[in-house]
């Protein structure tokens, strides 16, 4: 008899469930700040072109207590988070009426399309005509720049809800007003979201345009400033600032969601 | 109270622009308690009926009532289970089941003694809080099914509701929608192209042809309702399967060979 042989078989895609340890998500920007660092500190490169990472932070430190940061900052909070939930509130508003009615569906949806592909930053001259150049031109480029994402995805998101759902709700005795709020409102969330989230990014895009263009105060004319007077330190912690922005104002948005969404 | 479908009719116009007769020159009643199946070869117009007596589509002719004593003070109600199962995903389990008892504006007390009844009825006990996302095929179309027990309906819609269930899920549903449906004898009409389904569970079978759409046979099943595949019905029970399988054949052909 000739001899058993055994030839076991492996799991021969175990590469896909390869387990990383939590450190390795931080050695990405620990590294870089580390080359970072060694750059600025062996003089390879101009602090003019490239202050090193602790030189920004020590400087950001300065200005956090001589107040310089809390002003601008405060300046520009006050813009984003005004224009935000002003563009956003009308955004969804529109976007459910025009979802659900047909009247308004024909006659604004083309409005709206028509407007939705001008860079809203070339409206700015226009608004500082109509407005003046303080602080309503400047929240209503933010509101309008906020309203276009939000009131397409909330428009389709209307238009996305299931047909069995409405059909459901309407079996079980639902009329039109309970249609519309317990199941289009919630069914287009998810979709309103997605907006809120995309239009997160346009409005603080549009918050440093316009503050760069025409303002006194805010964290779009301090890294200018600072751009000017070539003080690069200080531009960076304007910089690192409208990042920390953008983080915080992503995680809010995440944290809302999970929030208002618990069955997604 | 019974329901009437009289010479109901239903056409379509397709993308070409040319009429589709789904339904034709059907008439049928549905007496107090009564469980009856509809089956058919896909095609035939059976979802098309369903829609018509559920009040979701209208007829192009005839006329769906119901019809008895008492109809002047209460509107009848339908309960539907729908084959997409159509829960709402952001209610939980019990949230979806009180559905219609809210839009009823029942007390919070009714609600949550209804809901926990049928609940239980349907062996959801437990799953109260859980969204339907979390739950399985057969779960979630328990969930469907109390929402539309709750609201005690006058006539019950199944649109071929475990046709998306696997088989050994499917035969469990059907022996506990029986059990279910002994407890509250309501008048169901009932959707399926499985005609194993439609004698185990039917008190009268129709039987429906394609293009267009006609009532080609009503089967009345004399088996006794519980127990019908036992033993001692099996040779009876297969006769009844055997003669409706002869009726839509043919037509099941059909509609193989134009996808």
């Amino acid at each position: 008899m000739a001899q058993q042989q055994k030839r076991m078989i492996t799991n021969r895609v175990a590469f896909l469930e390869q387990k990383v340890p939590a450190y390795a998500s931080v050695l990405g920007i620990v590294g870089l700040l580390a080359v970072w660092e060694i750059i600025a500190r062996m003089g390879w490169v101009s602090p003019l072109f490239l202050p090193a990472p602790t030189t920004i932070v020590t400087d950001g430190w300065a200005m956090l207590v001589n107040g310089e940061i809390i002003d601008n900052l405060f300046a520009s909070l006050y813009r984003i988070v005004l224009g935000y939930v002003l563009g956003a509130s009308f955004g969804i508003i529109i976007g459910l009426l025009l979802g659900f009615s047909r009247w308004a569906d024909a006659i604004g949806t083309p409005v709206v399309y028509s407007i939705y592909p001008i860079p809203k930053i070339a409206l700015l001259p226009l608004f500082i005509l109509w407005l003046g150049i303080g602080e309503l031109s400047k929240v209503t480029i933010i509101a309008l720049g906020v309203f276009f994402p939000v009131v397409i995805n909330t428009y389709s998101g209307v238009k996305n809800v299931d047909e069995m759902l409405i059909k459901a709700a309407v079996t079980f005795g639902s009329n039109h007003l309970n249609v519309i709020r317990k199941v289009i409102l919630p069914g287009s969330l998810p979709m309103i979201f997605a907006g809120l989230k995309l239009a997160a990014g346009t409005s603080l895009l549009l918050l440093v345009a316009a503050e760069m263009i025409a303002a006194q105060q805010g964290i779009g004319s301090m890294v200018l400033h600072y751009g000017n007077l070539m003080i690069t330190s200080k531009l960076m912690v304007g910089v690192l600032i409208l990042s920390l922005l953008g983080l915080t104002f992503n995680r809010t948005l995440q944290w809302l969601e999970k929030k208002l969404l618990p069955w997604n | 109270m019974k329901v009437v479908i009289e010479d109901v009719s239903k056409t379509f116009i397709d993308s070409k622009k040319k009429e589709v007769k789904a339904l034709e020159n059907i008439n049928f009643t549905i007496s107090d308690e009564e469980f009856i199946v509809l089956v058919g070869p896909s095609g035939c117009g059976k979802s098309t009926l369903l829609n018509i007596v559920g009040g979701l589509l209208s007829p192009t002719t005839g006329s769906v009532y119901f019809e008895g004593e008492g109809l002047e003070e209460r509107t009848p109600t339908l309960g539907i289970v729908f084959q997409e199962i159509a829960l709402f995903p952001w209610r939980t389990v019990y949230e979806n089941v009180v559905y219609g008892l809210q839009e009823r504006k029942l007390s919070k007390a009714e609600q949550k003694e209804k809901g926990q009844y049928y609940i239980d009825m349907v062996g959801l006990t437990g799953f109260e809080n859980a969204y339907p996302k979390q739950l399985s095929g057969g779960m979630k179309q328990r969930a469907g099914i109390a929402r539309a027990l709750a609201i005690e309906p006058h006539l019950l819609l199944m649109d071929e509701p475990f046709s998306a269930l696997d088989a050994q899920t499917r035969t469990i549903m059907q022996e506990e929608l029986l059990t279910i449906w002994n407890r509250t004898k309501l008048s169901t009409l009932y959707v399926t192209h499985n005609i194993q389904e439609a004698v185990y569970l039917a008190d009268r079978v129709i039987v429906l042809s394609r293009h267009p759409g006609k009532i080609k046979s009503i089967i009345d099943i004399d088996l006794p309702k519980n127990g019908r595949n036992n033993e001692e019905h099996r040779e009876k029970f297969e006769q009844y399967a055997d003669e409706i399988w002869q009726l839509i054949r043919h037509d099941a052909e059909e509609a193989l060979k134009e996808g």
